[in-house]
């Protein structure tokens, strides 16, 4: 019995100029943000906390607590911070939802703003999407030119200026101490915390950074109510969520459906793993989440469920790979990404993910050695919980899990190349002449 | 190339509209960099001293940030940048073999400009287009499903200097300096151009929208409903309480109905603890 799909963000997508002011205010878009400002800042976090919306950005930090968390204004300046810069492999819910529907996420930020009791607000984008920039700059002006933002907004006596930012490429920036620091004008490094940014964030004021999909969310709870959503979901996971299929999969994209459904459910509906193949490993949540097998194909989608299987929900970057495809390739891939994208602050993992590159090289050439598993279960070890962000943690998310489902590949790195144990073309998406 | 005495007075100008913008003019420093890189083609020396001359820092400081971003180019970048998503879902899914095929159909390698400057070569991190996976990157507008055929005609197309559209973005592919001056912050009035989303994007809606599980009135008396929710809100710990809840509105029952066999989410490491800031903040990932 398939899961029936919640478009809710995803409603809007398929209208004409779905981009434009016009057409969003024609889907009743800004009625929300009426209706907030005509309500008390903390009934607005009131109201979002009831609906139980957990952060989206992969950690599920529960979103109106996390507002909830600032300190009473004191007369200085506060802070929200959207983080848009959408960097961790497999995921791809954010930048469609800008490209399609920036709107959505310029209310729900006024919105956020206004609950905040914040008069400034930014949207970091990471730089490697000009033409999302470019509609987030027009969904700006658009929006301030018909009163949305600036000063005295629609009459409420509240004012807001939101800029639009482009990072310029480093996956950390999405680290959200990073990326304030990124957005002070220097290298994106994480911060010590405490203090955490809702006490000490941009310019060390208060500041709530939140996710994309966590911002946009907050429309339609505000248009619906907080029941309408948390009545959506399982157990502590409420409401519906963007499920991003790639890879070896018949029909890849996005599906909104309520959290907790399954990977089977949503492979039926998108027609299956690539005609002829079979599902051999999975992320739930981009690289960062332990890799599933097809024994989890029934698992629900949700927080907990997926936290009790041994991995995490993350983004709900669902990457399918099939039998075709050398898991050690994938894995020593994703490392390289993590070596290249660790900032270089702490040791563990700037020296860690350079030695796990080596041996994964080895190993992929088929010429690792009998001690090279251990070793690399030994770096990650010496990784895990010593990093000082998660970036570090992560890293050992796919090769510990790798090394547990499929030890064999790891041992038969020892003698032949991953190369030919899983000729590389086999799991190409065309029949073209291959490289290797 | 130096900054000449005209560029220099433009670019002054276009630094303070940049400025302007944030409560700190540190902050200015990746979008002036973006600038400077528009009027240069990469970030130069001169680059690298008005940068800090704008915001009254050493230029060790300036350097120091321009070269922890991998968007920033040392070196002057050709009119275009391809750049090939290697990441492991791309790379499996044929991206290697379209890299492998443009470096040898160009002469070149990771990071190198062809002679007549017009394409720099790449790899690049996710780009988050996974679903249109293999993808390729030009001048950061996305060539979605490629082929190493497909490439290859993309960069002989713009070498040839035709006009090319991106799977999803603007008109046509703008180049580097171009690009690098909307990065900056300065709109070039494309934003209207283009698809709102490519098919992969549209699927899960198209399949709703047939099957008729249209997630609801979304939007249906807004004020009604929120205004009443705010009046009251009810003493609910604040955290989520789905299970809990009272009466599920109608169309979502369905998905009720479904979850009831399953046992309640395994309840597992205590993460997000009410008020727990170290929760709160500490344990995320990615
Ligand atoms: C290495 C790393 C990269 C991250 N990248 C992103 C990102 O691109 N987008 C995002 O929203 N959160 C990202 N996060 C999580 C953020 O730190 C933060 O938890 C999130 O923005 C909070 O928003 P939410 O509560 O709405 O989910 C990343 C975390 C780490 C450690
Ligand atoms: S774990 Fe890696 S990315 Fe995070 S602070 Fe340490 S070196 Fe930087």
């Amino acid at each position: 019995m398939p899961t029936p799909l919640t478009p809710v963000l995803s409603a809007t997508w398929d209208a004409r100029d779905s981009w434009t002011l016009d057409a969003y205010e024609k889907q009743g878009g800004y009625q929300a943000l009426r209706t907030a400002l005509t309500m008390e800042p903390d009934a607005v976090v009131a109201l979002v906390k009831d609906s139980g919306l957990r952060g989206r950005g992969g950690a599920g930090f529960p979103t109106g607590m996390k507002w909830g968390f600032l300190p009473k204004p004191d007369g200085g300046p506060r802070y929200l911070v959207v983080n848009a810069d959408e960097s961790e492999p497999g995921t791809c819910k954010d930048i469609p939802l800008m490209l399609a529907s920036p709107h959505v996420l310029v209310e729900g930020a006024i919105i956020a703003a206004h609950a905040i009791r914040a008069a400034k607000a930014f949207i970091y984008l990471r730089g490697e999407v000009v033409h999302v920039y470019r509609r987030l700059l027009a969904a700006v002006a658009e929006a301030k030119d018909r009163g949305y933002l600036g000063a005295n907004i629609l009459g409420s006596g509240f004012d807001l200026d939101l800029v639009v930012h482009a990072g310029a490429g480093a996956y950390i920036c999405g680290e959200e101490t990073a990326l304030l620091d990124s957005l002070e004008g220097r290298r994106g490094q994480p911060r010590l915390r405490p203090p955490f940014p809702a006490v000490a964030g941009l310019y060390a004021r208060p500041t709530v950074v939140n996710n994309v999909e966590s911002i946009a969310s907050v429309p339609s709870i505000v248009a619906n109510g907080p029941d309408w959503f948390s009545g959506m979901g399982t157990g502590k996971s409420a409401g519906v969520g963007l499920f991003s299929l790639s890879g070896h999969v018949t029909r890849p994209g996005q599906y909104e459906a309520p959290l907790g459904i399954t990977l089977r459910e949503l492979l039926d509906l998108a027609g299956g793993v690539r005609h002829g193949h079979e599902l051999k490993f999975w992320t739930p949540g981009g690289s960062s989440t332990p890799l599933l097998t097809a024994e989890h194909l029934d698992v629900p989608l949700d927080f907990e469920s997926v936290a009790g299987a041994g991995s995490m929900l993350g983004t709900r970057a669902l990457q399918i790979f099939d039998e075709t495809t050398s898991v050690v390739r994938a894995v020593l891939r994703w490392t390289e990404f993590y070596a290249h994208e660790s900032c270089g602050k702490c040791t563990p993992c700037r020296e860690g993910t350079y030695w796990l590159v080596q041996v994964l090289r080895r190993i992929e050439a088929g010429k690792g050695t009998e001690e090279d598993i251990e070793k690399l279960l030994d770096i990650c070890d010496n990784i895990l919980g010593r990093a000082f962000c998660a970036l570090g943690d992560g890293a050992t998310s796919p090769i510990v899990s790798a090394v547990k489902f499929f030890r064999d590949e790891f041992v038969a790195g020892t003698h032949t190349p991953a190369w030919e144990l899983f000729p590389y073309e086999r799991s190409t998406l065309f029949a073209e002449v291959p490289a290797r | 190339m130096p900054i000449t005495a005209e560029a220099r007075e433009r670019l002054t100008a276009d630094a303070a509209e940049i400025v302007a913008r944030y409560p700190q003019p540190r902050s200015a420093l990746l979008p002036l960099l973006h600038l400077v890189q528009s009027e240069e083609g990469h970030v130069s020396p001169d680059g690298v001293a008005f940068c800090a001359e704008v915001l009254d820092l050493t230029t060790a400081e300036v350097s120091a940030v321009a070269t922890f971003y991998s968007q920033f180019k040392r070196r002057p970048n050709g009119t275009y940048t391809i750049g090939v998503c290697r990441n492991t879902l791309c790379a499996i899914m044929g991206g290697d073999e379209i890299y492998a095929s443009l470096a040898e159909h160009l002469g070149i390698v990771d990071g190198q400009t062809t002679t007549d400057g017009m394409i720099t070569l790449e790899r690049v991190e996710c780009n988050a287009a996974c679903d249109y996976a293999p993808v390729v990157m030009a001048n950061w507008e996305f060539f979605d499903n490629q082929t190493p055929a497909s490439a290859r005609e993309l960069v002989d197309s713009l070498r040839a200097g035709e006009d090319v559209a991106p799977t999803r973005g603007a008109a046509k592919v703008c180049t580097f300096k171009e690009v690098s001056r909307v990065l900056a912050g300065f709109h070039d009035g494309r934003a209207g151009e283009g698809l709102s989303a490519g098919e992969p994007t549209l699927r899960g809606l198209r399949l709703a929208r047939e099957q008729g599980w249209d997630g609801g009135p979304v939007r249906t008396e807004p004020a009604g409903v929120g205004a009443a929710a705010a009046g009251e809100p009810t003493p609910r710990g604040g955290v989520t309480s789905a299970h809990d809840a009272p009466p599920v509105p109608a169309r979502t029952r369905r998905r009720a109905g479904t979850t009831a066999g399953r046992p309640a989410a395994q309840a597992t490491t205590g993460e997000d603890a009410p008020g727990s800031a170290s929760a709160a903040d500490g344990t995320e990932e990615a």
